[in-house]
């Protein structure tokens, strides 16, 4: 496939979920975000703002949070990238992901794949956050459906249960 | 140590009526692997995209769509001479073109639309589309389409629908007036899931599927029949995941748009939205100006009520002449009163078309009521919650349209639960001196010393279901095979959780454990739309009534086999079990096996009648209220709030899923605390400023406060399960209870919405 004036020719790797996929044909100015989803086709990661205001499309790169809306894919060539599909990769929801939906945290669910890896992440990196430290991490991920009560609560249980699972 | 007893600690049984239930699609959620509209694509899928005019209002000469032809890839590319059928459409009127033809009378309106291999092939092809205008002047000042100095930017005219309440002693005057000016910004739905559908065409090309996310699809079913030229039959719609609605999807965006270029390339197409479309390719929350003068006696009381509404509809139609009639009809608000003189228009400008969004027309009322009982308040010198008991609606009250409440109205009953709930008892700032609990947070601007805090109140009534003659019905089917009931509706799942409870209803009524949902499609009949708070009441109602069929049968075959009367039977647990022996028992799943029961069932609400010119009739079906108190901090220098608390009473008949509700309640809460401080699309000149999530700001976590809510359960006799619907009332009387804390907090008169940081400043 061409397009008139850019080259669709690139070839490059990336390292999605612990696994190297070839990505073929592409054109370089595709982000991270449409790349995993028209061309890896993991289709988890959402896009909802295409300017890193949403959080929607949070992956890990290298273990680090970001919005893959703003990441070009070429740029992410020899990194770990991390998305939803791959934080329960056997198919059994996490501790995480269970409390999201025993506390009511989902309801239409378009922000829930950002949310889910973005809570990985601030619990790896505090596991036991205050309420505050939990708003703060997450405010970069809007609901629209919610009103975040529910999402807060799942949060909380789950840091209390990993802290108990410890003791 | 303090227990929180849920449902299931108090006996109900799992997946029952009034359990927790958790979402059958949870856990595809959190996985990511639930197929969202936008998730969907086919082998050969072309994108989508949509040329619009970046004209409020101008007349097009020319269309010239050659340059974009010779782009490699292009495979089609469609104006107004490509639609076979109706050029227009529209939910109410059809009034708004499929693409321009002769005017563009807002910006963002189609012009064209084109397929191709890639979304940046289709990017470069809008652009290569040159489109020659003549630029006419605006229509932006809704008073200027009511006083006709504007001439008619649209054949239809500049006023939608002009509606006057006229009742009782309308000359009568009250020891206390008190007088207002209220201003509503527009709001937007904000939906995080954009506008999204694929569309397969059928071998041959006289027909097509369109999986999309929408709101009600047998109505745009119908749209896009029309548009098409094609029979109905021949549409299939399958509902898309649907990542949230709030009424930006009851109205048609790219459905037909979709359809098109996929039957004209004979080729699955796809059409996505991003966020700047988005805000451009759907109706929003009308901006509304709204005078009203209330006059009372010396305690308080209200005698009678004049106002004047003005809902500025944008350049289509769209649903504005119900949100028009919603609005009015609920000036007074959940208060008595026996006499009004109001005026209201809906009119047309070449500003944003506006439509449905959660509240429909009673937020922009509500925040003007509200607004005036605290002027009441004060000028009779009590207490906001005093003067709104004073004036509680009860059951049995007649509305300023001669209407009678009969719904359960425990409107005192959410004021003072409301007003129980404990204060926060944390100090401005906190006790921590984190500056994320201050205005401006992380910003780190405010000084606690000179935070003001502030308490406001504020209570609501909402109309349910549809009004004014509309035969509103919901279709459902129950299926009951070898213990295992398979239920088929076409309801739109937008989030707000029908699914869970159709189970739970099934489970309830049928004794069984396993539900089985069929893809919600236009394969069964309609459901109506997922707005006005209807859902769980109509498609609740024609779930319970299938199933209720369905149960006869089943009671009719175990009592041939017991040779008893099936009057006898009732379920117990998952067991169908004679009332008068309860020794003789049987599972259903026993008692249903070899069976097929297989019942499809049509529920509708009783008849409502049109307004007469003097807005008199009983047009509405059902009534619920809320409470709303908020506590906020201001910093007064800066113009910057910060929401503390929000606590809440709300009537919600019975909760079929607590979780559920909550999730509502708090949900809800969010969009009119947006609607109180930040939310709104700015336009000038008829173009809009802050198309994106950057300028359009949006509540996150650090903005929403804590929020005590109580459910109050008083079950409703006309509703089929006691239950009222949940979703709008909690956006509805959040915003002025926020607006009337930060003017506790500041002294100062705000009349508008949002509270902007320069309207408490200066």
């Amino acid at each position: 496939m061409t397009i008139e004036g850019i080259p669709m020719n690139e070839a490059y790797a990336l390292r999605v979920n612990g696994s190297e996929v070839p990505i073929t044909d592409a054109w370089i100015g595709e982000s991270l975000l449409y790349v995993l989803r028209e061309r890896v086709g993991l289709t988890g990661t959402k896009g909802a703002c295409e300017q890193g205001e949403c959080g929607s499309c949070s992956v890990l790169v290298d273990g680090e949070l970001v919005c893959a809306c703003l990441v070009l894919a070429a740029s992410a060539v020899e990194k770990d990238i991390v998305t939803v599909e791959g934080i329960s990769p056997d198919g059994t929801p996490t501790d995480v992901q269970q409390a999201f939906v025993e506390c009511g945290a989902v309801q239409c669910g378009f922000c829930t794949p950002g949310l889910i890896v973005a809570t990985h992440a601030l619990l790896e990196q505090t596991p036991t956050p205050t309420e505050l430290q939990v708003r703060e991490a997450l405010s970069g991920n809007i609901c629209r459906c919610t009103g975040y009560g529910r999402i807060l609560d799942a949060v909380a249980k789950v840091a209390v249960s990993r802290r108990s699972v410890e003791a | 140590m303090s227990t929180v007893e849920t449902a299931t600690e108090a006996g109900i049984r799992p997946g029952r009526i009034g359990h927790d239930t958790l979402r059958p699609d949870g856990i595809a959620k959190v996985q990511g692997s639930f197929n969202f509209s936008s998730d969907l694509g086919a082998e050969g899928c072309l994108w989508g995209a949509t040329l619009r005019s970046p004209h409020p209002y101008a007349r097009i000469v020319n269309v010239d769509v050659s340059a974009a032809w010779k782009i490699s890839g292009v495979e089609t590319i469609i104006t107004v001479d490509d639609v076979p059928g109706k050029l227009t459409y529209g939910l109410i009127s059809s009034d708004q073109p499929v693409f321009a033809s002769e005017y563009v009378r807002y910006v963002g309106e189609p012009i064209a639309a084109v397929a191709a291999d890639h979304p940046e092939t289709c990017r470069r092809a809008l652009e290569a589309i040159v489109v020659t205008y003549e630029v006419l002047e605006p229509l932006i000042d809704p008073e200027r389409a009511i006083d006709g100095s504007h001439p008619a930017v649209h054949p239809d005219g500049n006023v939608i629908r002009h509606q006057r309440i006229v009742r009782g002693d309308t000359s009568i005057t009250g020891e206390i007036v008190v007088e207002g000016h209220y201003e509503i910004g527009m709001q937007d739905q904000a939906f995080l899931g954009l506008e999204a559908a694929l569309a397969l065409p059928d071998p041959g090309g006289d027909g097509v599927e369109l999986y999309v996310a929408t709101q009600w699809l047998h109505e745009d079913r119908k749209q896009i029949a029309a548009c098409l030229g094609m029979a109905e039959d021949k549409i299939r719609l399958v509902l898309g995941g649907v990542g949230g609605a709030f009424g930006a999807r009851e109205d048609i965006s790219l459905q037909v748009h979709t359809c098109l270029l996929a039957l004209r390339t004979g080729r699955p197409v796809r059409i996505h939205y991003d966020r700047a479309e988005s805000f451009l390719g759907h109706v929003h929350r009308h901006p509304a100006t709204i005078w009203m003068r209330h006059h009372a006696d010396g305690d308080g009381k209200i005698l009678k009520i004049e106002a004047r509404f003005v809902m500025d509809g944008g350049a289509y139609a769209s649903t504005s002449s119900a949100v028009l009639i919603n609005a009015v009809t609920h000036t007074q608000g959940p208060y008595a009163c026996e006499n009004a003189v109001v005026d209201g228009y809906a009119v047309r400008t070449n500003n944003l078309p506006c439509g449905a969004m959660r509240g429909f027309g009673v937020v922009q009322a509500c925040f003007a009521h509200e607004g005036q009982m605290d002027k009441l308040a004060a000028a009779v010198g009590v207490s906001p919650v005093e003067i709104r008991l004073r004036n509680a609606m009860h059951t049995g009250d007649r509305l300023i349209t001669g209407q009678v409440v009969e719904s359960v109205a425990p409107v005192e009953r959410c004021i003072r639960e409301t007003d129980a709930m404990p204060m926060p008892t944390e100090p401005i700032g906190g006790t921590d001196g984190n500056p994320l609990r201050l205005p401006g947070g992380a910003g780190l601007t405010a000084d606690t010393r000179h935070i003001r805090r502030g308490v406001g109140f504020a209570v609501a009534i909402k109309n349910m279901m549809y009004s004014e003659g509309f035969d509103d019905y919901s279709t459902a089917r129950c299926r009951l095979a070898d213990g295992v009931v398979t239920l088929e509706f076409a309801t739109a799942e937008v989030g707000q959780g029908f699914v869970t409870i159709a189970g739970q209803i099934a489970r309830t009524i049928l004794g069984v454990d396993e539900v089985v949902l069929e893809p919600i499609t236009t394969r069964v009949g309609s459901a109506g739309s997922t707005s006005a708070s209807r859902q769980t009441w109509m498609s609740g109602g024609a779930v319970d009534a299938a199933c209720r069929k369905v149960r006869e049968q089943l009671f009719e075959h175990v009592a041939g086999l017991w040779t008893t009367d099936p009057l006898r039977l009732v379920i117990d647990g998952t067991d169908v079990v004679d009332s008068f022996d309860a020794s003789r028992r049987m599972p259903v799943a026993e008692a249903s096996a070899g069976l097929v029961l297989d019942e499809t069932l049509e529920y509708r609400h009783r008849p409502t009648v049109d307004l007469d010119e003097d807005g008199q009739g009983d047009c509405h079906t059902a009534f619920a209220f809320v409470a709303h108190r908020a506590v906020v901090d201001v910093d007064p220098e800066l113009g910057l709030v910060k929401v503390v608390q929000i606590a809440t009473a709300q009537d919600v008949g019975m909760a079929i899923n607590p979780l559920s509700v909550i999730g509502q309640i708090e949900g809800g809460i969010a969009q009119g605390l947006g609607l109180a401080v930040m939310e709104e699309i700015v336009m000038q000149g008829g173009k809009v400023r802050n198309a994106s999530f950057t300028d359009y700001l949006l509540p996150t976590m650090l903005d929403m406060p804590p929020v005590l809510a109580s459910l109050i359960e008083e079950p409703d006799p006309q509703a089929p399960l006691g239950a009222k619907g949940v979703g709008e009332p909690p956006c509805i009387s959040v915003t002025p209870a926020i607006v009337a804390a930060i003017r506790d907090a500041i002294g100062k008169d705000l009349h508008r919405t949002p509270v902007r940081p320069h309207d408490i400043v200066f």
